[in-house]
């Protein structure tokens, strides 16, 4: 992978389709996703979501049964070509997920940690400050670095494992439902955090929450379910402001009203 | 279906919505009636009227905000109920054209009318008559019909430069006549703005069904171009 920023967007997705065994969980999907922008992908329940998303970081290799056809392109490399390391694509795109999951040890070794087994060299103590502070929790936590993580709330936490991605300076970040745990408060600090991250990372997220997607994104995809097979396609992909007041699929309007789903 | 309640509630607000209109519609024509026949206590139960019709904008308007507090709408149900907001507003300002010509004929006192009311109920007629189709339009989200009710503004703008004309030709022989003329022209201003105001719930119509903003065409900004150039 070349790391030049040479086109507008960070990773494209070209006929991609997911299976699980034979099962097509994800069929066709055609994606160009915008550098530094933050794109929601919304559906209903059991529509692809998920998969779609862990396929970006190769998350969807731990499945035994799962496999993929067409290709994701980053800076032009497909992501699953055979001299691609797993690893390094989980490096470069980091994950969020819905329940917030830090590492059993303090606050600090969940930083630490990552940076170190991916051979960081630098001053550590720094990192650690600039990836909390990155995540907006350094004010909280600056004085008990050495606490157990498990010490934090909910939302403490999530912005930790946040803070936990960034140490490791990803390109694009995935989130499964970063906030769907969280209580108002800690929802709503997390989408300020992500209108901060956004300006050095590509934010994918994954979201139920339609007002949190017209929030904070910039384009959204809308998924369902289609076809004899009933797998999960983008069936609208357009801004996000366009989305949420005049989509232009039937089945896009009656989901954002809810009316389906 | 999903969203039962909200269904529910969006027919009930259009049913409102209507129902202002409704007086609006009779408070324009009950003026020009009480105007027609001098008849001062009709007038004055227009300004009775009129605060009813306030109310009941108030009370939409209230019930919109909980609406778009408790519902979040999205897409057209969004646009739906941002119109509605704009829409009451227009019928509240109409009610306050047929209350302005109520006050006129108050006004008026014992002077007699400078001349029979001929094209004043016309248009009258012509302005409550688009204002119900324009709401049946929005009701029923026909963009067909809303589109082309503007056009037809052009008809009571012909009636005011009629009106216009025929008051000049009597301020010209007597212009003792002028107070009384000035009321009238006042009073066809009135029902001029009115039916300007229906262009404006068209186009809401259209943004409704359509999700684009913008005017529908009628020949007004021609017609105020004409005016005064002795035509």
């Amino acid at each position: 992978m070349q790391s030049e920023n040479n086109t507008q967007y960070a990773i494209e997705t070209k006929d991609l389709s997911i299976f699980y065994g034979n099962f097509e969980a994800v069929k066709d999907v055609n994606l160009k996703i915008e550098r530094q922008k933050i794109t929601a992908i919304i559906g209903p329940s059991g529509c692809g979501k998920s998969t779609l998303l862990r396929a970006f970081n190769r998350m969807n290799d731990f499945v035994v049964t799962s496999s993929v056809k067409g290709e994701i392109l980053m800076h032009g490399t497909n992501l699953y070509s055979r001299d691609i390391d797993p690893v390094e694509v989980r490096r470069r795109i980091g994950m969020v997920f819905q329940k917030p999951n830090p590492f059993p040890k303090s606050i600090y070794e969940n930083i630490s940690w990552g940076a170190r087994i991916n051979g960081f060299k630098g001053n550590m103590d720094d990192l650690v400050e600039q990836s909390l502070r990155g995540a907006a929790l350094w004010e909280e936590v600056k004085d008990k670095l050495q606490e157990s993580a498990y010490a934090l709330s909910g939302g403490q936490q999530q912005r930790l494992c946040i803070a936990r991605t960034i140490a490791i300076q990803p390109e694009i970040i995935l989130m499964d439902e970063p906030a769907s745990a969280l209580d108002p408060i800690s929802t709503l600090r997390i989408e300020e955090l992500m209108q901060e991250l956004k300006k050095n990372y590509t934010i994918l997220i994954v979201t139920h929450n339609m007002q949190q997607a017209a929030r904070v994104s910039d384009y959204t995809a809308m998924m369902m379910l289609y076809g004899e097979t009933r797998s999960g396609t983008v069936i609208e992909f357009d801004d996000t402001k366009k989305i949420f007041t005049n989509p232009k699929d039937k089945r896009t309007e009656d989901y954002v009203t809810g009316r389906f789903g | 279906m999903l969203r039962k309640t909200f269904e529910s509630e969006i027919q009930q607000l259009k049913d409102d919505v209507l129902m202002l209109g409704s007086m609006v519609e009779k408070a324009v024509l009950d003026s020009v009636e009480a105007l027609k026949k001098r008849d001062i206590k009709a007038s004055e139960k227009l300004f009775l009227e009129d605060q009813e019709i306030n109310k009941k904008r108030f009370a939409i308007e209230n019930q919109l905000m909980i609406l778009i507090a408790t519902q979040q709408p999205m897409a057209h149900d969004l646009r739906l109920l941002a119109s509605c907001m704009e829409i009451i507003s227009e019928l509240e300002r109409m009610g306050d054209y047929a209350k302005g010509i109520a006050n006129i004929n108050i006004r008026m006192g014992d002077a007699p009318l400078l001349k029979p009311l001929i094209d004043v109920p016309r248009m009258a007629q012509k302005g409550a008559d688009m204002l119900h189709r324009s709401l049946t339009a929005f009701v029923n989200e026909d963009i067909e019909t809303a589109k082309t009710i503007p056009v037809e503004d052009d008809e009571v703008d012909a009636l005011y430069n009629q009106v216009y004309r025929e008051l000049m030709t009597f301020v010209i022989q007597d212009p003792t006549t002028i107070e009384r003329a000035n009321w009238l022209l006042w009073v066809a201003h009135n029902l001029e703005r009115f039916a300007d105001r229906v262009t404006n719930i068209c186009e809401r119509t259209v943004f409704i069904v359509t999700g684009e903003m913008k005017e529908i065409k009628s020949t007004d900004d021609e017609f105020w171009r004409n005016q005064g150039k002795g035509n």
